[in-house]
C-alpha cells in the first residue's frame, strides 16, 4: 500500500482545465484512466478520458433508502459524494474466470489464462475509500494465501484522491477516522476549490510517482491562503456529516448481543435483497461457479460476487445455517463492524454510508447501533 | 506475454495455486454403505503422494459438475495414497460416489488446521465420532495407534444410525481386538436379534475408561450430536480446553477469501476446521451463526 | 455375595452415591443377586413393576412391540446402568419389555418393600426419587437426541 507520507512535498496548484492534461498524460502512460461520470441518473466508475464525462456541475443528495442527481449552480467538476459504485469493481471485479480446463492428457489440463493485467488509475478516490482499499488490502493480501489478481492490480493502481467538498446526507467517515481527508493511500490528492473568478485544484503529493506524473503537468506552487482555503473547506466538511456511529466497544458491544431483541425488529424491515453488500466498498463475498460446455470436455471456474444475504451461502447438507432473515442481517452487521476487527485487526465499515443510502427500506447501520446500545441503557 | 501471466503459469506448473485443482487418479473404490464410499487416489502427474495432517480437507473436483470440501480420511503415515469418504448427498457428491479405478478427479488442499495428536502425547485420548464423522477422525486413529507408547488409554466411542450405516467394519473389528484401544460401538436403531449396543453415541460415554484430567477428546459428528456429547464429557469432569471438534460450514474458495465458512470470527476452512472448545464455545451455543 | 459385599457393591454404585449409610443397609436387605442368560425375558410391558436391576455385567434390551414390525430395540443398557423406574411411579406397571441380550448378572432389588419405606420415611423416599429424576432425564435426553436422526441429515 502506498503509505509513504505527504511531508516535506509542498501542496500545487492545478488550474481545471489542466486536470484534463493529467488524465492525457495518464493515459499515455498506459494507464486505463477510471473516474466518477454520470449514467442511469447516478454517479458511477467508469472510463474518463475526457473531464467533459465528469459529472460537471451534479450533486447528490442522499438519505435512507434515497439517492437524486441535482444540479449545482456552478460547475463544480466533482460536486457529489459517492454513488452506488465503489472501486472493488476493478480490484476485486464482479465475475472472473479463474482458469479453464479441458479434458485429455492425466484427466484433465487446465489452460493458462493469458489475462493481461490492467493497469489502472483511479480519478476522485474518497478518503473513505481509500480506507476501504485499506481495508480489502488485508483480506486480500495479509494471509496465507494472496489473492494475485487482486495484487497485481493493487501494485499497479496509480491513486488521485479526492478530498470532500461537502458532507453526503449519509456520511459518517468522522465517526469511523476515515476522513473527509486523504491522509495517506494515495499518489496525488486533489481539493477542489471554487471561487468567483477561479477554479482550481490544491493538490497534494503522495508518492514519488505522483510527483513524477505531475511534472509533466502545468502547476505551481500553492501559495499559504491557497492551503488556507483547502484546510477550510474539508474542515467545514468534517462538521456536516449527515450521520454518526459511537465506535467506542462496539465489538463487544455487538459480541454481547446476538440474542438481542432488535434483530428481530430489523428482520421485520429487511428484505434481504442484499443491496448493501454490492455498494458496500469493504464486502468481499464471492462465490465459485464450475461449468462446462455441452462436449463435457471443456470446463471453466468463474468467481463471482455473492452476498451473506443468499441462502446458499450458509448452505450445508440439507439446510441452511443462516434460515432466518434475522440471522443473515445479524452476520453480515456483527461482521462488518465486530468479527471483522478479530479477523482483520481494523473495522470492516469505514462509514461511506452507501448501505444507508441503498437499502430500499432505510434501514440505517448507525441506528441499529444505536439501538443495540440503548438496550443496554435500559437493563 | 504479461507478468501475471507468466507468474500464474510458474504457480500452476508448481501445482501452488489453491485455487486450481491437480488431477488424482482413482486407485480403487471401496462401498462403506448404500450411499457412502471410500475412494483411494493417486497423484496422476506423477508427484509422490500427499502428505497431510490429521483433520484436514481438501476441495474435490468433478470435471464440469463442481467441487466440495472432504476430509481426509486416510492414514497420515502413509501418504502415498490419499484417500477420502465421501457421502453422496449432492449432485457433486453422487458424481464423486459413481467414479471407479482410473477415473479422474480433482484435488485441491490440503487445507485447514489438524487434530492435535501431537499435543496428546502423554494424555488419554477418546475420540467420539457420530455416522460420517468416523471419516475426519480416522487418520487420528491411524496416527495414534502407529505411535501408541506414547500416548495413555485410547477410546474410540461410535455411533451410527444402524449397523448397515457403520463406517470401516474390517478396522473397527481389528481396532477392537487390539485390546489396546477401548472400542464402543452403538446403532440407533436394530433389529431385535441385535445382540451389540442401542442406543445414540452419548450414552457410551459415562462407561468409557480414561483420566478425565489427563485426556483429550475428539468429538465430530452432526452438531446436534456434538453440542449433546460435549454435555457428557463435561458430566465425566473433562474441561473444555481439553475437547477438540470438527466444524462444518459452507465452503467455496477454502482459502478464507469467499467469506462463506464463517463462523462467528472464525473462518472454518483456515482457522479450523479443528477447534478447541472453549475458544469456540460462546459461538457454538448461538443459533444460526 | 455376603450381606458387606453387597453393601459395599450397592454403595460404590453410582446410582445409590451418597445415600446414608443406614440406608443402604436397609437396601442390601432388599436385594439379592440375579442372573439372565442370553435371550432370557427379565419383564413384559403391563406386568407388576415391583423390581429393579443394577446391571452389573452383560446387557439388557429395553423393547416394544409394534404390530407391523414386531419387537423394536429402543435402548441398550449395560455394565453399571440401572433396569427399571416403574416400581416408583404408579401405577407401578412395566411400559416397556427387558430382555438380556447377553449373560447378565444384575442385583435386583424389591421394588415394592422399598416403596413402603419410602412413604413411611420420606427423606428416603425423596433421596431416591432425586435419582430417578436424575436417571429419567438421562434417558430423556438421550431418547430425543435418538429421535432427530441426526445422521439422516438430508432426508429429514
Amino acid at each position: 500500500m502506498k503509505g509513504l507520507s505527504p511531508q516535506g512535498r509542498q501542496p500545487a496548484v492545478l488550474e481545471r482545465d489542466h486536470l484534463q492534461l493529467l488524465l492525457d498524460i495518464l493515459g499515455k502512460r498506459g494507464y486505463r484512466v477510471v473516474g466518477p461520470t454520470v449514467r442511469d441518473r447516478a454517479i458511477v466508475y467508469d472510463d474518463l478520458t475526457s473531464l467533459a464525462d465528469a459529472p460537471v456541475g451534479w450533486t447528490d443528495e442522499q438519505d435512507g433508502g434515497t439517492y437524486r442527481l441535482k444540479r449545482r449552480n456552478d460547475g463544480a467538476l466533482f460536486g457529489y459524494t459517492l454513488g452506488p459504485d465503489s472501486w472493488k469493481k476493478f480490484l476485486h471485479p464482479p465475475v472472473v474466470r479463474l482458469w479453464r480446463a479441458k479434458t485429455g492428457g492425466n484427466g484433465f489440463q487446465i489452460i493458462e489464462e493469458d489475462e493481461e493485467v490492467p493497469k489502472f488509475a483511479f480519478i476522485g478516490v474518497r478518503p473513505c475509500e481509500i480506507h476501504a482499499i485499506a481495508v480489502q488490502d488485508k483480506v486480500f493480501l495479509n494471509g496465507e494465501y494472496r489473492d494475485p489478481s487482486y495484487e497485481a492490480r493493487r501494485q499497479a493502481l496509480f491513486i488521485v484522491a479526492l478530498n470532500c467538498g461537502h458532507a453526503g446526507g449519509t456520511c459518517f467517515c468522522v465517526s469511523m477516522n476515515t476522513g473527509p481527508k486523504a491522509t495517506f493511500g494515495f499518489d496525488l490528492a486533489l481539493t477542489e476549490v471554487l471561487e468567483a473568478d477561479r477554479h482550481y485544484f490544491v493538490v497534494e503529493i503522495g508518492t514519488e510517482l505522483g510527483a513524477e506524473i505531475l511534472r509533466e503537468v502545468p502547476h505551481k506552487a500553492a501559495s499559504e491562503e491557497e492551503k488556507a482555503t483547502a484546510e477550510r473547506i474539508v474542515a467545514e466538511t468534517a462538521g456536516q456529516m449527515g450521520r454518526t456511529m459511537d465506535t467506542r466497544g462496539i465489538k463487544d458491544l455487538l459480541y454481547r448481543n446476538y440474542e438481542s431483541p432488535r434483530w428481530d425488529d430489523v428482520a421485520k424491515r429487511c428484505l434481504t435483497c442484499g443491496n448493501c453488500t454490492m455498494v458496500c466498498p469493504t464486502c468481499f463475498c464471492t462465490t465459485v461457479e464450475d461449468v462446462t460446455d455441452l462436449t463435457g470436455e471443456h470446463a471453466e471456474r468463474w468467481r463471482k460476487w455473492d452476498s451473506c444475504f443468499t441462502m446458499d451461502c450458509s448452505y450445508i447438507h440439507g439446510g441452511s445455517v443462516r434460515a432466518s432473515a434475522m440471522s443473515r442481517y445479524r452476520q453480515w452487521m456483527t461482521h462488518k463492524l465486530a468479527t471483522w476487527i478479530d479477523q482483520f485487526g481494523t473495522s470492516g465499515c469505514v462509514g461511506c454510508g452507501r448501505c444507508i443510502t441503498w437499502c430500499p427500506v432505510a434501514i440505517d447501520i448507525t441506528e441499529e447501533v444505536r439501538a443495540i446500545r440503548r438496550s443496554e441503557r435500559g437493563r | 506475454m504479461t507478468a501475471f501471466a507468466l507468474e500464474r503459469q510458474a504457480r500452476m506448473t508448481g501445482l501452488s495455486d489453491p485455487m486450481v485443482p491437480s488431477p488424482f487418479r482413482v486407485q480403487r473404490v471401496r462401498r462403506e454403505t448404500y450411499d457412502t464410499f471410500t475412494l483411494e487416489l493417486e497423484p496422476a502427474n506423477g508427484a509422490d503422494g500427499f502428505p497431510f495432517a490429521a483433520g484436514q480437507f481438501n476441495m474435490l473436483y468433478m470435471f464440469g459438475v463442481g467441487e466440495v470440501p472432504i476430509s481426509i480420511s486416510g492414514d497420515p503415515t502413509k501418504p502415498q495414497t490419499l484417500v477420502h469418504t465421501v457421502r453422496a448427498v449432492g449432485t457433486a457428491t453422487q458424481a464423486i460416489c459413481k467414479l471407479k479405478r482410473g477415473d479422474v478427479l480433482g484435488v485441491r488442499g490440503p487445507f485447514g488446521n489438524h487434530w492435535p495428536v501431537k499435543e496428546a502425547a502423554g494424555s488419554d485420548v477418546v475420540i467420539v465420532a457420530g455416522g460420517i464423522g468416523l471419516a475426519p477422525l480416522r487418520p487420528v486413529i491411524y496416527y495414534l495407534l502407529s505411535n501408541r507408547e506414547k500416548y495413555g488409554r485410547l477410546a474410540l466411542v461410535y455411533g451410527a444410525r444402524t449397523l448397515q450405516d457403520l463406517l470401516y467394519k474390517p478396522e473397527l473389528e481389528k481396532w477392537r481386538g487390539q485390546f489396546d484401544l477401548e472400542v464402543e460401538v452403538t446403532v440407533d436403531t436394530a433389529a431385535t436379534s441385535y445382540r451389540g449396543n442401542v442406543g445414540v453415541v452419548t450414552t457410551l460415554i459415562p462407561g468409557v475408561h480414561f483420566d478425565p484430567l489427563h485426556t483429550l477428546a475428539m468429538v465430530c459428528g452432526p452438531e446436534v450430536m456434538m453440542r449433546f456429547t460435549l454435555r457428557e464429557l463435561e458430566a465425566r469432569d473433562v474441561r473444555p480446553e481439553s475437547i477438540f471438534m470438527s466444524m462444518e460450514r459452507n465452503m467455496k474458495c477454502a482459502i478464507g477469501s469467499c467469506g462463506h465458512c464463517q463462523f462467528g470470527p472464525n473462518f472454518v476452512c483456515k482457522d479450523g476446521p479443528v477447534f478447541r472448545y472453549d475458544q469456540i464455545e460462546a459461538f457454538f451455543a448461538k443459533r444460526e451463526v | 455375595m455376603t450381606m458387606e459385599t453387597l453393601e459395599r457393591v450397592l454403595a460404590e454404585h453410582p446410582f445409590f452415591k451418597g445415600l446414608e449409610r443406614p440406608y443402604i443397609q436397609l437396601l442390601a436387605e432388599c436385594a439379592s443377586r440375579v442372573r439372565f442368560d442370553a435371550g432370557e425375558v427379565i419383564f413384559r410391558e403391563g406386568e407388576p413393576a415391583n423390581l429393579f436391576y443394577l446391571i452389573r455385567r452383560g446387557k439388557v434390551a429395553v423393547e416394544t412391540f409394534a404390530p407391523n414390525r414386531g419387537p423394536i430395540i429402543i435402548q441398550t443398557l449395560g455394565e453399571g446402568q440401572v433396569l427399571g423406574w416403574s416400581w416408583l411411579i404408579e401405577p407401578y406397571r412395566r411400559r416397556f419389555d427387558a430382555r438380556a441380550v447377553q449373560l447378565t448378572r444384575a442385583i435386583v432389588l424389591d421394588g415394592e418393600c422399598l416403596r413402603g419405606t419410602c412413604e413411611e420415611d420420606h427423606h428416603f423416599g425423596y433421596q431416591l426419587m432425586k435419582r430417578v429424576a436424575h436417571l429419567m432425564d438421562q434417558r430423556l435426553q438421550a431418547t430425543r437426541l435418538q429421535l432427530l436422526d441426526v445422521y439422516d441429515g438430508v432426508r429429514s
